[in-house]
């Protein structure tokens, strides 16, 4: 176990702690350059959508996670960032300047947001952003001049510095990927300053962060309208990766599946956001595969148990039909939030977490370290 | 003129006078103490200086520029800092984070410089450190810097509370019921770390205190309120020894 031995202020500054830290991402960093070369490209195509949900995941526990401000809307917020790209698109506007744009719109309308936003808490919240989320869905849907309603956009390969960079070719990959990072830099630079730390004091309790001089309401504002921006430069590479883009693409379902992206990697940590990302992609393989294979799978169980072969076909076409009914996603969904929320709170990151102390400690670990105390919930008296 | 003053200070919830045209003022450098029993409207007064409430009518005077109508988040942006009742820390951040909030109204840096992390940031974020170091060496909680206030004994939060005020610098700092849920030793402890900060930094101490050991060990004088009307002000011996205030207190 390493001990740290902190000598200047700067150790409580700096993002790695220590050179473990150096080792362990520079090796990442490696095997995530040289990824397009080595691994096959639905694999590659798979990494870019871990870095454009990342993205967003990032933006979303800005919002959700260090401000504490619940929503159900950033399906908007990405929609705007990618519509923004297809309609500048058509007047020839160079990506950077659109990429931008998308960004910036998109953190004004989530500022705009935010406004409304400054009065609600939790359910309340969470019930205004959806309607928020529906009424842009309407918005691109009826807007034909501009959105082309629900025939949808095609969005031209993306062009950069006069090269075309296909949505399926390693430099898309590497420019969501330097997306990625340069996000989770710029978040960890916002963590470590003031108005980070005034974002979790917004969270943990607003009547405090009052009286200790945080203008509440703009910070809720500000975390607002940056979330949304983080989440609309998403929008632009999420559009560029589709090619194609329509107003049923951002449904309360691809929401909750931003949800899903911080709560199953851990709310409390921009590590969770990567985690809850990769684990969101890999569902519709896995999806896939339950479809294809497991009805086979358990028929031949049954088989093998002793089941004629009436008997094992009926369980064959049962098993298909539920594999392939629809919303079986959102049922699992679901279920997967259900029991992140009641047997690992903390996400796959927490999960990380004790892993590594328990290693840490080895022969020492006690059972009762995570052992999960009984919360008495504050008094609601001031807020 | 009155370093703070209180004007005909009032709240009322419907028909219930929380606070009924209470006056006092605070002279620089004093530690003036509010006593009295449950529900008189002490920890009205503090919630009304700090902007958590609207008043009903009155004035509140600090360095004679009338604060009454100020936002609460510029309130200590004036040199106000405060202290609750129960405990209102940031549960979930280290002490380190939480008292590095308390220097919010110096910070002054932009979120662009922030995003990049300038090197004005980290400057900044230097000065900060140092005071908050100064601020753990006055108060003696070396020991939790890096620990989550949800782990802490009530204690110790009780202490990290005054030292997050203390962190902001205060002028004035309100400290509302310092003692409370603190043992014999502990109580002690923080009577002279409140005489510490009227004599070394100079603060003037406006607090709500239950404990009358504490009241007469640290107060200059001592203001009694039941009712939400103010009873007696005067010193503490003159205060406890006041006809109303024994009244108050024993039904007499």
């Amino acid at each position: 176990m390493r001990f740290l031995f902190k000598t200047d202020y700067e150790d409580d500054i700096k993002l790695f702690p220590h050179s473990g830290y150096y080792v362990s991402y520079g090796i990442l960093l490696a095997f995530l350059l040289i990824a397009p070369f080595v691994l096959s490209s639905y694999l590659v195509s798979q990494l870019v959508f871990v870095c454009i949900y990342a993205t967003v995941g990032v933006g979303l526990m800005i919002l959700t996670g260090f401000t504490g401000q619940a929503s159900l809307g950033h399906a908007a917020f990405l929609a705007i960032g990618a519509y923004t790209a297809a309609y500048l698109q058509q007047y020839n506007v160079p990506f950077p300047v659109y990429f931008l744009a998308g960004g910036l719109l998109t953190g004004v309308v989530g500022a705009l947001v935010g406004f409304p936003a400054l009065r609600l808490t939790g359910i309340y919240l969470v019930i205004a952003t959806i309607s928020f989320a529906f009424i842009v869905e309407e918005v691109l849907a009826r807007w034909e001049s501009v959105t082309h309603g629900n025939e949808g956009m095609r969005v031209k390969t993306l062009s950069l510095f006069g090269q075309a960079v296909p949505q399926n070719g390693p430099t898309f990959y590497y420019l969501c990927l330097a997306v990625l990072v340069l996000t989770i830099v710029g978040t960890l630079n916002l963590l470590r300053s003031p108005t980070g730390r005034a974002f979790v004091a917004i969270r943990d309790s607003e009547t405090a962060a009052r009286s200790m001089g945080v203008n509440v309401s703009l910070y809720k504002v500000k975390s607002f309208a940056i979330s949304a921006g983080i989440t609309g430069l998403a929008g632009v590479l999420f559009a560029h990766k589709l090619s194609f883009i329509s107003p049923e693409m951002f449904t309360l379902q691809l929401s909750i599946e931003f949800i899903i992206v911080i709560l199953i990697g851990g709310t409390f940590s921009l590590h969770g956001a990567v985690l809850g990302a990769i684990f969101l992609v890999m569902i519709d393989p896995f999806l896939t595969y339950l479809k294809d294979d497991m009805p086979g799978i358990i028929a031949g169980l049954a088989a093998t148990f002793g089941a004629d072969s009436i008997t094992a076909n009926k369980i064959h076409a049962n098993a298909a039909a539920i594999a392939s009914a629809n919303g079986l996603k959102g049922a699992i969904y679901g279920v997967i939030i259900v029991l992140f929320v009641l047997f690992e709170p903390l996400g796959l990151y927490g999960r990380w977490l004790k892993i590594k102390l328990f290693f840490q400690l080895f022969p020492l670990y006690k059972r009762a370290t995570f052992k999960r105390q009984k919360i008495y919930v504050k008094s609601e008296r001031n807020r | 003129m009155s370093y703070f003053r209180a004007e005909n200070l009032s709240l009322h919830f419907g028909g219930l006078k929380a606070v009924d045209s209470v006056s006092f003022a605070v002279e620089k450098g004093e530690i003036l103490s509010i006593i009295g029993p449950n529900g008189a409207g002490k920890s009205s007064i503090f919630n009304l200086i700090s902007r958590i409430y609207p008043p009903t009518s009155g004035k509140i005077f600090f360095e004679d520029q009338d604060i009454t109508e100020q936002p609460a988040y510029e309130i200590a942006g004036l040199g106000i800092a405060r202290t609750f009742q129960n405990i209102e820390l940031f549960e979930n951040a280290t002490m380190l984070s939480n008292l590095l909030v308390g220097r919010h109204r110096h910070s002054s840096t932009q979120l662009w410089q922030e995003l990049l992390f300038l090197p004005s940031v980290r400057a900044g974020e230097k000065v900060h450190r140092r005071r908050v170091e100064q601020v753990i060496e006055f108060l003696d909680l070396e020991a939790y810097r890096d620990k989550l206030i949800s782990g802490l004994p009530y204690g110790v939060r009780k202490v990290i509370e005054l030292a997050r005020a203390l962190c902001s610098e205060p002028k004035l700092i309100l400290l509302d019921e310092p003692s409370s849920g603190l043992n014999v030793e502990e109580t002690e402890d923080m009577s002279f770390w409140i005489r510490d900060m009227k004599s070394e930094l100079g603060i003037t101490v406006l607090m709500v205190e239950h404990d009358m050991t504490l009241v007469n060990r640290v107060s200059d004088r001592v203001i009694a309120l039941n009712y939400g009307r103010v009873l007696a002000m005067g010193s503490p011996s003159e205060v406890q020894r006041h006809p109303d205030v024994v009244a108050a207190y024993l039904g007499a």
